[in-house]
């Protein structure tokens, strides 16, 4: 495993600075767009430890061997030093799909032997269309699916914080797609929930409509979401695009997150979904991970994207 | 070094996406971590991370995505797989015949009949896989890793 240095390059100083110049993010609270200025009470409420802090990482593609990156075992290895170089170790760790390129059980061994080596009490997936080439997602459950209901979503409580991690990868049309059985599992999960307790989804592809013609939706998502609009906080965190995008729908705010493989295009960029090779020494900068953190008594989930160092 | 024009991008998907926490650095680690419930139904999904307990036992053996097929495609009965898209859309073979799919991309993709009646394991870069259509009739198919990819095959008798 390597892990990633510690010290800063002058390139990492200038992404550093570049961060310090861009200063102002935004934060969606009740459906309004309210702008986190450096120095607030916010800001400073991010030195004390969150009620919640995880980490996200997306489409490892392991077993992919193109010129888009011809070591992805390396760049997921980076990947995962870094997660263990954070400063502090967190909740868990997701991985939200495309764990392998091709399903195979080398592959599926490969990633599974990787992520043990990240430091948290948790380690969680959701499988990606990648997983399930061609058993409707058997080999994934073998490895991946211990615990889990249905073909291998699930739920969980942490810190007041209820979880939801969704498969909505199989029997697929066009768009990603959940199912009546899963549906059902969502309605009944959040049923007793109170409106206030925060909610955070898991899912591989998108569950809003990111951009349709490549398949980037799920098609039977404003079902499910129609269970959660009663609740006051509703994250919903994909992979699936390789590439970081976010979108707000009422209470809930979706966020795509990239990926620790290659970069795809964006939406609508050229006629296929197909990996982009980017200039020597650039890919490094389409990469990452994603750290999450929450504060009892925020809306707001607080993102931080991390390229990959 | 960034260009000009792909950092002026970063910045902008970055400004849009993140709430920026100015905390780049570490804070101290937590000396206990908060515990995780598991409802509906579920015993105990996902894996123990480093701290957790020790691996799960050796992954179940399953069946290895394989290229089919050797022969070259006889010409007529042949679907280049080709930028993300089925050539042709529509073939129309007699029955009995078999139809080579030929996968020219660097992406995998399969050949998935939407009744179930055929199913391609994962074909890599330049793997065929093959199926011969007894019976007359329509069959829509589709790539379940790219599904907004579909094509027909028309069997005639």
């Amino acid at each position: 495993m390597t892990d990633a240095p510690r010290t800063m390059s002058r390139r990492q100083l200038i992404r550093h600075s570049a961060w310090f110049g861009a200063a102002v993010g935004l934060a969606v609270a009740g459906g309004e767009v309210i702008s986190h200025v450096a120095g607030t009470a916010e800001a400073k409420q991010g030195l004390a430890r969150p009620t919640l802090r995880f980490a996200q990482v997306s489409d490892s593609h392991i077993g992919f061997s193109g010129k888009a990156n011809p070591d992805v075992a390396g760049s997921f290895s980076q990947a995962i030093g870094q997660i263990n170089n954070l400063g502090y170790a967190p909740d868990f760790v997701i991985h939200t799909g495309d764990l392998t390129h091709l399903a195979t059980p080398d592959q599926f061994d490969q990633v599974k032997q990787m992520m043990t080596g990240l430091r948290t009490p948790h380690v969680f997936t959701v499988p990606g269309e990648h997983d399930s080439v061609d058993d409707a997602g058997q080999k994934y459950r073998g490895v991946f699916g211990a615990g889990t209901r249905g073909d291998g979503w699930y739920s969980f409580d942490i810190t007041g914080v209820h979880v939801i991690a969704l498969v909505n990868t199989l029997n697929l049309k066009k768009l990603g797609h959940l199912g009546v059985e899963q549906l059902e599992f969502i309605a009944k999960d959040v049923a007793a929930l109170s409106d206030d307790t925060p909610i955070i989804v898991f899912s591989h592809i998108p569950l809003f409509a990111m951009y349709p013609d490549w398949g980037w939706g799920t098609d039977d998502a404003t079902q499910a979401l129609s269970y959660l609009r009663r609740f006051s906080s509703v994250t919903c965190l994909n992979g699936h695009v390789h590439q970081v995008f976010s979108k707000t729908e009422g209470n809930v705010t979706f966020y795509s997150g990239t990926t620790t493989a290659y970069p795809l295009p964006h939406p609508g960029d050229g006629p296929a979904p197909k990996p982009v090779t980017l200039p020597a020494g650039r890919l490094h900068d389409a990469l990452g991970i994603r750290e999450v953190s929450y504060i009892r008594g925020q809306n707001a989930l607080a993102l931080k994207e991390r390229t990959l160092q | 070094m960034p260009g000009g024009h792909q950092r002026a991008r970063e910045l902008l998907w970055t400004v849009v996406l993140a709430v920026v926490m100015l905390t780049g650095c570490s804070s101290p680690p937590s000396p206990t971590s908060p515990s995780v419930t598991f409802g509906s139904g579920a015993t105990k999904p996902g894996m123990p991370g480093m701290s957790g307990m020790p691996p799960m036992p050796d992954v179940p053996a399953g069946t290895t995505a394989a290229t089919t097929g050797s022969a070259a495609p006889v010409a007529g009965n042949a679907v280049s797989i080709d930028n993300f898209v089925f050539v042709p859309a529509t073939l129309t073979v007699a029955a009995g015949s078999t139809v080579t799919w030929t996968n020219r991309d660097e992406e995998p993709h399969t050949v998935a009949a939407n009744d179930g009646s055929f199913h391609s394991p994962g074909m890599g870069s330049q793997a065929t896989y093959s199926h011969t259509f007894p019976t007359a009739g329509k069959f829509d198919y589709v790539c379940s890793i790219h599904p907004f990819m579909h094509a027909t095959v028309v069997v005639t008798q």
